[in-house]
């Protein structure tokens, strides 16, 4: 008996040793998907936040880094799962992440309710920006409607009169879709929604689009999906038939299998890699240099600038963390260099900022790349704000 | 009407992909009595070896009859290791031991082929449209799909009603303790049909790939139509098989197509929008629940039991 008492405290004590002797860093959670086909945008988000620390060299005002990465294996229920282990066991500081929409909706309360400050590097539901918006609650990525409503007005610039519209069944997808007809002047002649994330046969909704005849379709198809679309499209035989519009279905990390079946669809985006200001090249090249082969996305890039975000605020409060009211202020300052340039947030902790057109070619060496065409709008805020009762 | 004629053809070409997947299983499950879960793993292991053949040989079809060959090999080898511990076991062993084989796959397609998934791309003389009729076009590979099926569905008639082989088959899923009472070689049997059923998951796979995925885990969602399929269609019938998957084929594609327009009949288009694709993706389940009440035992069961 007493031996056992005696081996639980020595245990205890070796236990509670190490936790004394350390020093005070900075913990930041950060929930992405790293399993299934879709790691791979988990993947270039988690390279871009640690190229902008190893660019901060892994210190923010004086303090260490730790950054805890989480898979939430593309699911809601394990998103929330992760979300309230990192901040009721891991007690990070910060969290950050979040591709999908309905993985953001089910974690944010837990977030919201631990006053924990989150900087969403992605997913962009409409109810974030509007009604549930919070004090804590950043984004360094866009509101679901900017993009397509960027896309519709280009639509309106082209001189398109119908559009037809394909998308997924969840809360981004209905976002999409109700995006594109919030600024589209000509007509919807259809729209539809399709099982998600389970179903890539895309036949039946495209049939319907072909018989619907209208002079564009407009979609929006994230991850693999959009890799099948783009294939299904062109063996339906209507590639060059009806132009397709697209939002956040051709990117870096979808681009290499889709390769000659992108080339001439445009897309809108906020960030494309070639935007010519400063912090972008250096993020652009250092990530091809850290990383051969691979090119950073709009993902990445989204990522990138929520670390800065992070560092930015911690070191205007200079590493006071429990000043939460300071906290909130510097970030809403977003005083750092992003890689979209200019960058400010509207009342509803959600960017302010121009949408590019995104077109598809093959570069020098035969690479298919991204390339911006055009600036779509300047300066564009999100529908929600004025939902949102923040000032 | 050309809108019809083609959700028809989409929904024949995926009813056919799911016979060809249901075949093996149900004869797998008929003649063997095995609950065989890994079926799915051996859709996925022809996907992926149709992906790596076809990039090595710079041939889709040269990659797919390579893919097809080493698709059967896998099967007969995993019958031979594997699957001959389960036979005259309880139907809850072979789901667990079976299920173990899928975490297997997984994990070893993981370790070979990565986490990431590959593509099959399509060779630019299958990757156009072709006029079916007069102002109406069809993709020429889905097309080709239909026309391999139908092949490989008569090569399984033949097979099964025309040769001994065949005539064993039916026999072993008539009554199997018979057919191995009366002398004949069970064992090689079962490794020829375990083979057949792998084969033509492989084939089910490797079709699918250029239009769908070559993921880790899709055989998993297609198994369970394909169960629905044995179901619906009777357990070891192969006729039953090719009946249920063609239901099933037409009622997912149509219910797909022409459910949410039913809904927005009698419901707000904002309602029908959000039920109308959850529903959808109900309707095959609900044809099996009926076909459980009417006829449980399935419309075409090869078993006198």
């Amino acid at each position: 008996m007493r031996k056992t008492l005696l081996a639980a405290g020595t245990a205890l004590l070796l236990a509670a040793g190490p936790a004394m002797a350390q020093q005070k860093s900075i913990k930041i959670g950060f929930v992405s998907t790293f399993s299934g086909p879709v790691a791979v945008i988990g993947n270039d988000m988690r390279n871009s936040f640690e190229l902008a620390l190893d660019h901060m060299g892994r210190k923010i005002a004086g303090m260490p880094v730790e950054v805890i990465y989480e898979d939430d294996g593309f699911k809601p229920e394990v998103g929330k799962q992760k979300t309230q282990k990192l901040i009721e066991s891991d007690k990070v500081d910060f969290i950050s992440g979040y591709i999908w929409s309905n993985v953001l909706l089910a974690s944010i309360k837990p977030v919201v309710d631990s006053k924990t400050f989150m900087v969403i590097a992605n997913a962009g539901a409409s109810q974030v920006a509007g009604e549930l918006c919070s004090p804590y609650v950043f984004s360094t990525s866009w509101q679901n409607d900017q993009t397509p409503e960027a896309m519709g007005l280009y639509m309106n610039q082209k001189g398109v009169k119908s559009v037809f519209l394909i998308g997924p069944n969840y809360a981004a997808g209905r976002d999409m879709l109700a995006g594109v007809s919030h600024t589209f002047k000509g007509k919807v002649v259809g729209q539809e929604l399709t099982t998600w994330p389970a179903q890539l046969d895309f036949s039946a909704e495209l049939a319907k689009a072909k018989a619907a005849n209208p002079d564009a379709i407009f979609v929006f198809y994230p991850g693999k999906a959009g890799v099948q679309f783009l294939a299904q499209y062109a063996q339906a035989g209507l590639k060059g038939k009806i132009p397709l519009y697209t939002a956040f279905t051709i990117d870096e990390t979808s681009l290499p299998l889709q390769k000659d079946l992108a080339l001439g669809v445009p897309g809108a985006q906020e960030w494309v890699n070639d935007l010519p200001n400063d912090a972008n090249k250096k993020f652009v090249a250092d990530y091809m240099k850290k990383y051969p082969g691979h090119r950073p996305s709009f993902y990445g890039a989204q990522s990138y600038d929520a670390a800065n975000l992070i560092a930015s605020a911690v070191t205007a409060t200079k590493g006071n963390l429990t000043d939460k009211e300071a906290l909130r202020k510097a970030f809403e300052k977003a005083d750092f260099k992003s890689v979209r340039g200019n960058f400010k947030f509207g009342n509803n902790h959600i960017p302010i900022q121009n949408f590019y057109l995104q077109d598809v070619v093959k570069d020098a060496k035969g690479d298919y790349v991204l390339k911006t065409v055009a600036t779509i709008v300047k300066d564009y805020q999100d529908a929600s704000h004025s939902k949102c009762p923040m000032k | 009407m050309t809108l019809f004629i083609e959700q028809c053809l989409n929904g024949l070409q995926f009813g056919l992909l799911l016979f060809l997947l249901a075949a093996g299983l149900t004869l797998v499950f008929g003649i063997m009595d095995l609950v065989n879960l890994a079926h799915g793993s051996l859709y996925m292991i022809g996907a992926y070896f149709a992906a790596t053949f076809a990039a090595w040989t710079d041939s889709f079809v040269l990659g797919a009859v390579l893919a097809l060959l080493a698709t059967l090999v896998v099967g007969m080898a995993v019958e031979m290791i594997a699957m001959r511990r389960l036979y005259g076991r309880d139907h809850l062993d072979h789901v667990l031991g079976t299920f173990g084989l899928i975490l297997f796959f997984d994990e070893a397609v993981r370790l070979i082929w990565g986490p990431e998934g590959l593509s099959l791309p399509l060779p630019s003389w299958l990757n156009t449209a072709v006029t079916i009729l007069p102002g109406m076009q069809y993709s020429a590979y889905r097309l080709s799909i239909i026309v391999v099926s139908l092949a490989v569905a008569v090569f399984l008639y033949v097979l099964v009603m025309r040769t001994r082989i065949g005539m064993l088959i039916r026999a072993g899923a008539s009554n199997r303790e018979m057919v191995g009472a009366l002398g004949v070689n069970i064992k090689l049997l079962y490794t020829l049909v375990f083979g057949l059923g792998a084969a033509l998951a492989g084939l089910a796979g490797l079709m699918q790939a250029p239009i769908l995925t070559v993921q880790i885990g899709m055989g998993e969602n297609i198994l369970i139509v394909a169960f629905v399929i044995t179901v619906i269609g009777g357990i070891g019938s192969v006729r039953g098989a090719f009946i249920a998957a063609l239901l099933v084929g037409f009622v997912d594609t149509l219910g797909r197509s022409y459910l949410p327009d039913l809904l927005r009949l009698v419901l707000s288009p904002n309602a029908a929008s959000t039920a109308a694709p959850a529903l959808a993706s109900m309707l095959i389940y609900l044809l099996m629940a009926i076909v459980l009440v009417v006829r449980p035992e399935g419309l075409f069961p090869a078993s006198a039991k």
